[in-house]
């Protein structure tokens, strides 16, 4: 077995360089190591000026997503004997600007996961003391999925509209959209449906389903964009033909 | 980019350091305390990424008929060891509910019974089920639920990736934090009327934990070394089952839905520890279903017996739930199914999960009061950074995630009144800020002589603490530990930086995280010297016995520059429940009180 791998790493110094170059390091390998693990080696031992976001370790706090041999993933779950005997290019998440080395500027998307209003809006306020709101298990199934999201940009990165048009709300902010949506104990589909449809970016995602296949927690961002679609047509047509019904 | 125009420092009414559970939930209780008040939370890093997100199993609150607040109470101060403050582990009880309801209400998914109610699942050390949880993501869901949430206040303004270097303290009181925009490098004061620290843990000071790289006990060093005190911070927990190598933890519910402990004879050796007699179904406060410092202890004794299997990376015993079935797996533990076949290559369904124990939690922290606030005038802490104390020796799992939501809820509360007093900023204010703009350049950004490399300073500090504070302690080893600690502070003051850029510079961020640590080693290594009592999660094999005469006290430990810190005591409050033999897996002499 190999007792080092290669990892090719883009770094990119902003009060340094102009623009991002391409970082060989061998580090020794090991069949439990993730790829974050040999960039924490790189750290730790090498070079301590190399630059990327880590915290939990296990797959849930989404701030480790890299570009890993051309494709977006969570690198604390991306293991290096996957890529047997190497290299292993580790870069940026695409579709963002870069801070510096493996650092993505993210600010966009909480933007727009605030735009979308991501909470649960009701007409009523009943008080807490008087109980939960009843929900069975399966009115629960209905927007389980969508709630899995851990925000890692995964998603944008491998979403070619966001790509293309910037003012795209995104795979994941329309998922976390509709998980209040189909939350029974939500009432504010109509509000979110307004700040979606002035989106127009929506319209531009032909199911291509980048984002469900590449989502690390098995989300299906992809059904929740052609639900909103769905639902989006259904309105038009009945503000169309009845324009009385509109609230 | 440095700015050098510091004329313009932001200024808010309540000021967060840390963006987790308690610090989400403090900054909702201070919005509607009143919308008009200010409130800043500045993070280190995105709040949906802070260390809530990890934790599994659920949170505890009285919620089903047959279980009453006084057993939740009971069970809280008996799996502490009584070293729990009892008046504030019954307004814990009593208001647990009403906070777990009201996260319903902005949305957690919570697992549900048939007929739509809130579902409970066992849990180890308490006698009733009593457990909320959402599958195994329980930690997840409550931070998405509380972020998303706070985005509707727009009382509410984030500072993400800023990292707080100190508290500023003039007059008496806190007015403010220095920080760095991590994005730029701007070292900026931000002043505050009151501030909360909700900073989470220290798990990073030891070798192998269940924490996040980012749980270095930043908040216990910046009130340290502002001059409050540390409490019970010799009370580490570990927990029973994590996975060897990386740390990633096992959830009690996999025990609590009937999973086994067992050891290299495939023998549920617990039933030699006093915890009971196996049966093929979880009994509550029995075998699996004890407290996580008897379990971590029972497993140290297999150890010494060679009953434990080898591994790479060191002893481990096996946690079967092969009996379980894949059905209960996925539907209840499917985090647990994922994380074992990701990271351990074994499916749980049909393998055993190799499993040790593992650094957990801190039961100690910063010393506060029942509205989390701290003896310095204007702060607050809440969460598993501050110490109320409801945990005592030992915490029971499935406390910390609502002590989150209670005390997020109550100090922001008494922050919100603290801030409503609308005492001024002083004039000494800016100065200080500008000499901790100095000190971080002179010490650290300028700095280019440095020769010791902060991943062997970290390295030594982990190890020494393992070795000397980990689950059974001597005084020899504590002694050892005390003046070892003491040498890595010094050769920290030559700490190596590689890295001078003012953008992004995580090596910074990497050293003064580091300086965190050796505060609080050094506070948890001065305090477990000093009790000289086994108690909970502090064992002393050279005091192995219970000292309620000398030490039925919270141990309060002070920054002394130059010197040793100083430990004081302070009595434990008891109400209700005088202190008591702790019984597990077998009826108690006499009933407790209730």
């Amino acid at each position: 077995m190999a007792e080092t791998i290669t990892i090719e790493v883009a770094r990119y110094r902003p009060e340094q360089e102009g623009e991002p170059t391409l970082q060989s390091y061998e580090v020794p390998f090991s069949k439990d190591w993730v790829v974050l693990d040999a960039l924490n080696y790189i750290k730790d031992h090498v070079d301590g000026s190399l630059s990327f976001r880590w915290s939990c370790r296990m797959g849930v706090c989404g701030s480790c997503g890299m570009t890993v041999n051309g494709e977006p993933k969570l690198t604390c779950a991306t293991f290096l004997s996957h890529y047997l005997p190497g290299p292993i290019r580790v870069e940026p998440l695409q579709n963002f600007p870069v801070v510096r080395d493996l650092i993505i500027e993210m600010t966009d998307f909480l933007e727009k996961l605030q735009s979308v209003k991501p909470w649960i809006v009701r007409e009523d306020d009943p008080a807490p003391a008087k109980g939960e709101f009843l929900q069975t298990p399966e009115q629960l199934d209905n927007y389980k999925q969508f709630s899995m999201c851990i925000n890692c940009m995964i998603c944008y990165a491998a979403c070619p509209v966001y790509g293309l048009d910037p003012q795209f709300a995104g795979p994941a902010a329309i998922a976390l959209a509709q998980r209040y949506n189909l939350d029974s104990r939500d009432q504010g589909e109509q509000e979110r449906m307004d700040v979606l449809s002035q989106h127009e970016g929506i319209w531009g995602c032909t199911f291509v389903g980048e984002c469900t296949e590449v989502c690390p927690k098995n989300v299906d961002p992809a059904g929740a964009i052609q639900q909103y679609k769905l639902a989006a047509t259904k309105e038009w047509f009945k503000s169309f033909l009845m324009p009385w019904s509109k609230p | 980019m440095i700015d050098n125009s510091s004329s313009e420092m932001p200024s808010h009414d309540v000021l967060l350091v840390g963006g987790g559970g308690a610090g989400l939930r403090a900054a909702i209780a201070v919005s509607e305390v009143d919308p008009n008040l200010s409130v800043a939370v500045v993070s280190k890093v995105y709040p949906m990424r802070s260390h809530t997100v990890s934790a599994e199993g659920g949170a505890a609150a009285v919620i089903k008929e047959g279980d009453s607040l006084e057993e939740h109470a009971y069970d809280t101060i008996s799996g502490g060891d009584w070293m729990c403050d009892q008046d504030a582990v019954e307004l814990f009880v009593n208001e647990a509910p009403g906070e777990m309801l009201q996260l319903e209400h902005w949305g957690c998914p919570w697992s549900r019974e048939p007929d739509g109610r809130v579902a409970v699942r066992p849990f180890g050390g308490m006698k009733k089920e009593r457990t909320w949880f959402a599958a195994d993501k329980t930690g997840f869901h409550m931070l998405h639920a509380l972020f998303q949430t706070s985005l509707k206040y727009r009382s509410i303004t984030r500072y993400d990736e800023w990292f707080v270097t100190r508290l500023l303290v003039e007059d008496g009181r806190v007015q403010g934090v220095v920080a760095i925009e991590l994005m730029t490098g701007r070292i900026q004061a931000i002043t505050a009327k009151s501030v909360i620290i909700c900073t989470g843990g220290c798990g990073k000071v030891f070798p192998f934990t269940t924490n996040a790289n980012i749980k270095n006990g930043d908040g216990m060093a910046l009130a340290y070394r502002a001059g409050v005190p540390l409490k019970d911070m010799e009370f580490v927990q570990y927990h029973p089952t994590g996975l060897p190598f990386t740390g990633i933890l096992i959830t009690e519910a996999s025990r609590a839905e009937g999973g086994f402990l067992i050891n290299k004879d495939g023998y549920r050796y617990l039933q030699d520890y006093d915890l009971g007699t196996p049966q093929p179904k979880p009994v509550l406060r029995s075998m699996e279903l004890g407290p996580r410092d008897r379990l971590s202890q029972a497993f140290m004794k297999e150890l010494d017996k060679g009953r434990t299997l080898e591994g790479p990376y060191g002893p481990y015993v096996h946690l079967d739930l092969t009996h379980l079935g894949k059905k209960i797996i996925d539907t209840k533990l499917p985090f647990v199914r994922e994380l074992c076949l990701k990271y351990e290559n074994i499916d749980p369904v049909s393998q055993l999960i190799p499993v040790r124990p593992v650094v957990h939690y801190m039961m100690g922290g910063v010393h506060t009061d029942i509205q989390g606030a701290t003896p310095l005038a204007g702060l607050f802490a809440a969460g598993e950074v501050a110490c109320v104390s409801i945990n005592g020796a030992n915490r029971l799992g499935s406390n910390s995630l609502t002590e989150l939501l209670v005390f997020g809820a109550r100090a922001g509360r008494a922050a919100a009144e603290y801030a409503l007093q609308n005492k001024p900023v002083s004039a000494g204010i800016e100065a200080q800020a500008a000499d901790e703009k100095k000190r971080l350049e002179r010490e650290f950004l300028h700095k280019r002589s440095g020769t010791e490399p902060i991943a062997v300073l970290r390295g030594e500090m982990q190890s020494t603490m393992e070795k000397s504070a980990g689950i059974y302690r001597t005084g020899a080893l504590l002694e050892e530990a005390q003046a070892d600690i003491a040498e890595l502070k010094e050769r920290f003051r030559q700490v190596a930086i590689q890295d001078h850029s003012h953008t992004f510079n995580t090596e910074l961020m990497a050293a003064l995280e580091l300086s965190y640590m050796l505060d609080v080693a050094e506070a948890v290594v001065e305090c477990a010297l000093q009790r000289t009592e086994s108690r909970g999660a502090h064992q002393r094999t050279d005091f192995p016995r219970r000292d309620d005469e000398r030490f039925l006290a919270h141990s309060l430990v002070s920054h002394r520059t130059g010197d040793r810190p100083e430990v004081e005591y302070l009595p434990v409050t008891i109400t209700r429940w005088p202190p008591g033999e702790r019984v597990y897996g077998r009826p108690a002499a006499k009933t407790p009180p209730g």
